[in-house]
């Protein structure tokens, strides 16, 4: 069976799959059919959706376009979740592999420093990080990137230390391929997919993330996030319903989709484990 | 519950007499409304925070109070009398005023109030009494202040909340923080303090030997503590609240609220603080040191679609640095309109490379955010490249402290005359690192400093007129700062509340006239 068909044979990933690409589409074609900024005031303020052409989701308390912040906001959520998890990765794939690897005394202290980081509340820390480095894109991914690497760091570190000691790897060894080329080409290739289904998860947190620090006023000021839209939406929220309630389905869909598509890459990643479910 | 059944007959009662004395004060209720947020401390002079000025501005008096014209009226003082040079100024004072404690209020405890107690502990008085030579009580009924010059705002200065009459009889002599009256303030004003239960509410009880013969008609004021912005808009909606001073629910609210049945706002009230919103714009460095571009700033905001939006349409749209409510204001001026083609020439004819300049948001809530972003959006539509910093109060305190910054919101008050609140953004001897109040956007013209200077010591006015018009002339050309707005701070109120806002300091000593209509 193909890999894209044991991926299919689970209804909800494909669903998933669906959306995520749809929200892709969405982020893609956002400047053709909005080529102007979302921040522009282009109309009254508070027009209710559908009440006006152009305006298919209404106005908000700026006289911005909903429809364009939607879209433009895509792009901004989408990219925050991407380079947050691979600079997560960055981080957590080569701790958890020198940790794993090597372990003994290697191990232990890579592994205490994880446990900082894991003991931490996540959101607090991230809080914290983008506080004192000042809201900006680059502060925000940073700061999701610091709290969402100690789990990769741990599954990484369990993948090496039950692959280190198979027949291939000892064969490896016995060629006498260094270190390095050992991990690299021959533990890690086969440590991709656990990695694959939790990043598609952390993207997930990752918008998650960057929406609440947005909500909380923490957002780069010079994008326009969902987050961000919900956030200055909260307190009209009795005047303007619509203006929390688009981009907080948007949030919900594409998390939603991202876990759909990642428990469909789980069960075509691992068809045995699915098979036996 | 005998009490609404009550309620309910002498309302059926006055029902049938309303019409015959529809204008005829009623005695008696108590006012609900609100503190935001709660005071550090009550007593005035010690404390000049904002919300102790709201509620002991009922509690103590000043020698005068002031008009929405900001005309002084009488009130410790009877009268007054100013000399020929300028110089002199002679107040006689009420008789048969006594403190709440009963001690009969005389010359001797304005001369303590202002000679001692505020030169030790009132910043803002001591500003205007560095122009003071002495202050003399000639008898028990007059006080005469001698000026070093003249000084034309001094006048104006004598308002509760700047000028408090604190008595001498339990503060002379002790160590005025420490003070055991601090807890229980004692004044001359319509209102007694009678309980303050932390966090929940300040309760005032009407002075029944106040001095003015009838007033206060209100039995008492309660200023509750309601520290959430969407509880405090709830609390007036479900009738528990009468008044809610301007500045306790959110801008937003302020349409859905004044459209309920039965509820008033008014404008007025906030005259003599007149805050004014302004744009800082570094004057030192960057595009915004040339002229032209902040000329184009100018050009390139639209400040009627932020009043009407953001402001609900309150407040107004000044012409230069002096705001409407300001003496001497000089209406000639052309406006900076909304005009993105006049901007986008100004930056051609500087050469404005497209440098990112920075601007930085006040950190004071949903609306100034909002303001950031539509002054941000008409920036960038005449091409200037423009990136928000967003930053907390101490951020921002540090910043502008700094003079690290291009563009920065903020607001300042205006008290009525340009020597008290306007000239120190603009004189050059103001500027200070280190402080986000004084002259921070850096402006040095040797002309300006001379015309203020002349203007805040020069007698008549007339003569302060001339000189104040010719410098709004220069300012207006040179835009040193960006200017945003006078805000409106509008008071909202149950309509049966009557007489509310009598001052130009609004709610502030506004019970004193104020009764129910019930």
């Amino acid at each position: 069976m193909s890999f894209f068909a044991r991926f299919a044979q689970n209804r909800g990933a494909l669903v998933g799959l669906i959306i995520l690409l749809l929200i892709i589409t969405m982020a893609i074609l956002a400047p053709l059919l909005f080529p102007e900024s979302p921040w522009r005031m282009v109309q009254r303020p508070f027009l209710p959706p559908l009440s006006q052409d152009g305006f298919p989701l209404g106005t908000d308390t700026m006289g911005r376009n909903v429809a364009s912040g939607l879209m433009h906001g895509a792009w901004v959520s989408l990219l925050i979740g991407l380079v947050s998890t691979s600079v997560a990765l960055l981080i957590g794939v080569p701790l958890g592999a020198i940790a794993g690897y090597y372990g003994g005394i290697i191990d232990d202290v890579l592994m205490r420093f994880t446990e900082f980081f894991q003991t931490i509340p996540n959101f607090a820390l991230a809080i914290v990080l983008v506080a004192i480095m000042q809201p900006s894109i680059t502060s925000i991914v940073l700061a999701i990137a610091i709290v969402s690497w100690p789990p990769v760091a741990r599954l990484v570190r369990a993948e090496f230390m039950s692959l280190r000691n198979r027949e291939y790897v000892e064969a490896a060894r016995l060629v006498g391929q260094s270190n390095t080329t050992i991990i690299l080409r021959q533990i890690l290739p086969n440590t991709l997919s656990p990695i694959i289904v939790l990043a598609s998860l952390m993207v997930a947190t990752a918008i998650l993330l960057e929406s609440a620090l947005s909500f909380l006023g923490l957002g780069d000021p010079n994008v326009m996030s969902w987050g961000y839209m919900i956030g200055a939406a909260r307190t009209v929220i009795r005047q303007a319903w619509w203006l929390s309630f688009f981009p907080g389905v948007a949030i919900l869909l594409t998390v939603l989709a991202l876990n759909l598509v990642g428990e469909g890459l789980d069960d075509a990643l691992n068809p045995k484990l699915s098979r036996e479910r | 519950m005998k009490k609404p059944l009550a309620l309910a007959i002498s309302a059926a009662a006055l029902a049938f007499t309303s019409a015959a004395l529809a204008d005829d004060p009623k005695e008696g209720g108590v006012v609900n409304t609100i503190i935001q947020p709660e005071p550090p401390g009550l007593v005035l002079g010690m404390v000049q925070n904002a919300p102790t000025r709201t509620v002991s501005g009922n509690i103590y008096e000043g020698l005068l109070r002031y008009s929405t014209d900001l005309e002084p009226m009488p009130q410790l003082a009877e009268s007054w009398e100013v000399s020929e040079d300028g110089r002199t100024y002679t107040f006689h004072l009420r008789e048969g005023v006594t403190w709440h404690d009963g001690e009969a209020f005389t010359a001797d405890d304005v001369v303590f109030s202002a000679d001692v107690f505020h030169r030790e502990l009132n910043p803002s008085a001591r500003a205007v009494l560095q122009h003071v030579e002495s202050i003399e009580a000639t008898d028990d009924h007059t006080v005469v202040f001698t000026l070093t010059q003249p000084f034309g705002p001094f006048l104006l200065s004598f308002e509760a909340g700047t000028f408090t009459m604190v008595p001498e009889h339990l503060y002379a002599g002790t160590d005025f923080r420490d003070n055991e009256h601090n807890d229980h303030p004692i004044g001359t004003g319509p209102f007694k303090f009678s309980n303050w239960e932390r966090g929940t509410v300040i309760e005032l009880v009407k002075n029944e030997e106040y001095y003015e013969e009838g007033l206060p008609y209100l039995d008492g004021v309660n200023w509750h503590i309601i520290p959430d912005g969407a509880s405090r808009a709830v609390a007036f909606e479900n009738e528990t609240i009468d008044v809610l001073p301007s500045g306790t629910v959110e801008n937003f609210d302020i349409p859905r609220l004044a459209e309920m049945d039965n509820v008033c706002m008014t404008e007025e009230g906030h005259e003599y603080f007149s805050p004014f919103a302004m744009l800082w714009m570094n004057n030192r460095e960057g595009p915004t040191a040339d002229k032209r571009f902040r000329q184009a700033v100018m050009y390139a905001m639209d400040r009627e679609f932020a009043k009407d939006v953001l402001w609900n349409g309150l407040g107004n749209v000044p012409l230069s640095a002096f705001g409407s409510n300001a003496r001497f204001q000089n209406d000639d001026l052309e406006p900076y309109d909304h005009n993105p083609e006049r901007a986008r020439e100004l930056l051609d004819e500087m050469g404005y490379d497209g440098e990112e300049i920075t601007i930085l948001p006040l950190p004071y809530g949903e609306t100034w955010t909002r303001w950031a972003e539509a002054v941000q959006q008409n920036l960038r539509e005449v091409g200037i490249n423009v990136e928000t910093q967003a930053t907390d109060v101490g951020g921002w305190n540090q910043r502008l402290g700094d003079w690290d910054y291009d563009l920065a919101f903020t607001y300042l008050y205006q008290y009525g005359d340009p020597a008290l609140g306007i000239s120190r953004t603009y004189l050059s001897d103001n500027i200070a690192k280190g402080s986000p109040w004084n002259n921070v956007e850096g402006y040095e013209n040797e002309r300006v400093d001379e015309l203020f200077n002349e203007a805040a010591t020069a007698f008549p006015d007339e003569e302060r007129e001339k000189l104040y018009r010719e410098v709004q002339e220069i300012l207006h050309e040179d835009v040193p700062v960006g200017w945003l707005m006078e805000l409106g701070f509008p008071t909202l109120y149950r309509c049966d509340v009557q007489n509310l806002v009598t001052s130009g300091v609004g709610v502030n000593d506004g019970f004193k006239d104020a009764w129910l209509d019930r």
